[in-house]
């Protein structure tokens, strides 16, 4: 060790050794929440409220059905990416990787009981 | 003597060293926004999954999405989701290497609350 220098030990450690794959994937999935998001509220905000036979009618519409199937699979894709940078910002060790790979298991999780929800009503 | 100054080094400053900034305020506020988000997506998700399975359970999911509670829960997540909307095109527009610079970052800070305040009035009127 006493062989290195400074600037060698730190040379690789830095920020930018990875995670341009993960930004790109966040830029990505962002770009298309910025026009599946508003699409969902106002589907979904229509929907909710509505009498049992109405809403069920509704979502079994095309439109509503696969903007509410992509918005759940874009969004819980977006969730799974941003949700594992906060968790590297403040936990540490063992719960980090617990937390990361529980946050994970539940986006996929809940993106597929929305979807499955969806299908069901929709077919 | 590589490590002469090891575990003894300056720390940069963090955030109580600072005051709050439109900047930094705002991109604080992005990221609870955007991960407090999975509360109203479980929601939906709920309310999805009880209209499938039938009546009884849509009666439930639906009766608690429009009590107060409900629709104040449903009022912060559209005020959250436009908000972090918003925050995410600031965050591609910076990407693309534009607006960068201290004034423009912070009255674009700025527009984001008066711009998300105005959508989250507007899509309660219309909704």
């Amino acid at each position: 060790m006493r062989y290195l220098t400074d600037r060698k030990r730190a040379a690789g450690l830095g920020s930018a050794k990875s995670g341009t794959e993960h930004h790109w994937h966040m830029m990505i999935s962002s770009v298309a929440l910025v026009g599946l998001v508003p699409l969902f509220v106002f589907t979904f905000g229509r929907a909710l409220g509505m009498g049992y036979e109405d809403a069920l009618a509704y979502y079994a519409r095309p439109f509503p059905a696969i903007v509410g199937i992509l918005t759940l699979l874009v969004g819980f894709y977006h969730f799974k990416g941003g949700v594992q940078v906060l968790i590297e910002d403040y936990v540490h060790g063992f719960a980090r990787k617990a937390l990361i790979i529980g946050m994970t298991c539940l986006s996929y999780a809940a993106a597929a009981v929305g979807v499955f929800a969806i299908v069901r009503i929709a077919l | 003597m590589a490590d002469v100054n090891r575990g003894d080094r300056p720390l940069s400053p963090h955030l109580q060293i600072y005051r709050p900034q439109w900047t930094s305020v705002t991109s604080i506020f992005v990221r609870i926004t955007g991960n407090a988000l999975l509360i109203s997506a479980l929601l939906a998700i709920w309310w999805l999954a009880a209209l499938a399975r039938g009546p009884e359970a849509y009666a439930v999911a639906n009766g608690v999405l429009t009590s107060w509670f409900g629709d104040l829960v449903m009022f912060l997540s559209v005020g959250g989701i436009w908000y972090h909307l918003l925050g995410g095109v600031r965050h591609l527009i910076w990407d693309s290497g534009h607006m960068l610079d201290v004034n423009r970052s912070e009255m674009f800070g700025q527009g984001m609350v008066i711009v998300s305040v105005l959508l989250t009035i507007f899509t309660v009127i219309v909704l």
